[in-house]
């Protein structure tokens, strides 16, 4: 199929960037959509020019590397779809293609479709880890967790970090990426004695770092390649409730 | 990592997202309450006109008055303030943090009337102001102080004269801008409501997957409720003329006799009752 692309391209971050139109044509309906990049990306180093620049790794949908926002959807048209594993029978011959990286002022472009998410780092250095016990491994059933709860803890694990949620958000919130990685460990026994620390700093550091505010529109749950619901967000919306009275009366760690 | 660090300078934080969101579902779960409220009284326009009159005399004399209804009123007030003020703070600082759109960003679950809350608010603040210039002070657009007179109501087995408000009533909605701008602000306050409703639930964290779909049915529920409600009123004085007879009939009576500043029919309530015209503000 040929395709007529609008590709994002920007040099780094102190310069502004703009699409550039390419026009892609014989791409097998076959293959993903990183491929048909890489298609791209052969043909202009064979024409001398500067391949577009993007961010990938697995191409196995787990990693999270993988952050383009096609024709304005993060990760492109297929729900809980990493944008690695959206294949190019689901455009067809003829077909505008806008491609754009990340938009959020706390991911700023690196290149081209490339942003630094740096910010998610430096929430989960916040308090999204539990400070680790050493000595031997104990017995596995020594702690029992009820399988409802181990099944919501790993519900919320299962976030890849990618920043679609942040991407899709108008506001920019990074609400959908904090909760998750905080309640993955708030709603385990081995998160407890952490609890109130994490939630108060792990949602001022996504303040900090310049995330907008949520205000509900459930973008982000809707592009989310793991389906990491907005249960989580209300969760964190509790347990920061509690945290900060506890914390107000003096009991928070 | 494969990117360098690029420290960004940490964002001064004003107050906690969340405790905005708090703030903001807190302030809005009373306004959510007062609105139905209002409403409710507000239909006992749809009885006799006694029946509104003694409506408005007992809220302006609730026990502890004049005292009770200010504090009320400053309690209501600054729920608005909060709130406006919260919606101010997340509207700068949610444009911020995108500061450039995509070509087309595309939408899967938001709806109109979330992603137009700044807007709809906006206009309802207006109407708001308006609202209380025209029925609570009472000068916007005539002087009704001046043009209604009072009609009769019943206190405790007491006959007093009291001012007209369903005759206000009437009056006002007589005009069709006024009726019209008042259902365009209730469309929109409806609109506000559905989105608003069911998303102080999720902002205080009392929701789950299963009770997502539930709330949304409940507030668009909700939003109509109001909607129909206050609608009514406006609706049923421009389109089916109710009250007008009413109102024909009062101000020739006003016109026969100007209202006394002071009035009191009952004998025996003559040593206790003075109802002033324009005490009930």
């Amino acid at each position: 199929m040929d395709l007529h692309l609008r590709v994002w391209r920007q040099k780094n971050s102190e310069t502004s960037g703009k699409f550039v139109n390419y026009e892609l044509k014989g791409v097998s309906e076959d293959s993903s959509f990183l491929e048909m990049l890489d298609i791209l990306n052969e043909q202009l180093v064979e024409k001398g020019e500067e391949p577009v620049a993007f961010d990938h790794d697995c191409r196995e949908g787990i990693c999270g590397m993988c952050s383009l926002v096609i024709n304005g959807m993060a990760h492109g048209p297929e729900r809980a779809t990493t944008v690695c594993q959206l294949h190019m029978r689901h455009y067809s011959d003829g077909d505008t293609i806008t491609i754009e990286p990340w938009r959020a002022k706390a991911f700023p472009v690196v290149k081209d479709l490339i942003v630094d998410r740096g910010a998610f780092d430096r929430i989960i250095q916040a308090g999204g880890f539990i400070t680790a016990r050493t000595g031997s491994p104990q017995d596995a059933n020594e702690l029992l967790i009820p399988k409802p709860i181990a099944d919501k803890a790993m519900d919320a694990a299962a976030c890849i970090g990618c920043g679609a949620c942040v991407a899709a958000c108008p506001n920019g919130a990074a609400m959908l990426f904090t909760s998750a990685k905080c309640s993955q460990l708030n709603l385990l026994p081995q998160g407890q004695p952490e609890k109130d620390r994490r939630s108060l700093a792990m949602v001022a550091a996504m303040d900090s770092e310049g995330f907008g505010n949520c205000t509900n529109y459930g973008e982000c749950q809707a592009v989310c390649p793991k389906e990491i619901t907005l249960d989580f967000i209300a969760k964190m919306n509790r347990d920061y409730a509690g945290a900060r009275i506890r914390h107000f009366f003096g009991k928070a760690i | 990592m494969a990117v360098a660090r690029t420290m960004s300078a940490a964002k001064k934080v004003i107050l906690p997202s969340l405790v905005k969101k708090y703030l903001m579902a807190g302030s809005g779960i009373i306004l959510v309450l007062f609105v139905l409220g209002h409403m409710l009284g507000n239909l006992q326009f749809f009885g006799p006109p006694e029946m509104i009159n003694a409506y408005a005399y007992h809220l302006h004399h609730l026990p502890g008055h004049p005292v009770t209804l200010w504090i009320i009123r400053a309690f209501l007030l600054a729920c608005v303030v909060v709130h406006i003020a919260m919606a101010v703070l997340l509207v700068k600082e949610n444009r911020e943090a995108r500061p450039q759109n995509y070509a087309k960003q595309g939408f899967r679950e938001s709806d109109y009337a979330a992603r137009t809350m700044p807007m709809s608010g906006l206009i309802i603040f207006a109407f708001i102001i308006f609202h209380i210039l025209q029925y609570t002070v009472r000068v916007v657009p005539e002087h009704y102080n001046a043009t209604i007179g009072q009609a009769p109501v019943e206190v405790s087995h007491l006959q007093l004269e009291y001012f007209d408000v369903f005759a206000m009533m009437v009056k006002g909605f007589s005009s069709p801008v006024i009726s019209i701008f008042y259902l365009i602000a209730m469309a929109l306050l409806c609109m506000h409501l559905t989105h608003g409703v069911a998303s102080m639930f999720q902002s205080l964290g009392v929701r789950n997957e299963v009770w997502r779909y539930r709330l949304k049915c409940l507030a668009t529920a909700y939003g109509c409720f109001i909607f129909i409600g206050f609608a009514s009123i406006p609706a049923s004085v421009l389109f089916f003329g109710h009250g007008k007879a009413y109102l024909a009939e009062k101000e020739a009576e006003w016109a026969k006799t100007p209202a006394a500043e002071v009035s009191v029919i009952d004998a025996q309530a003559a040593h206790t009752q003075f109802v002033t015209l324009n005490e009930g503000r």
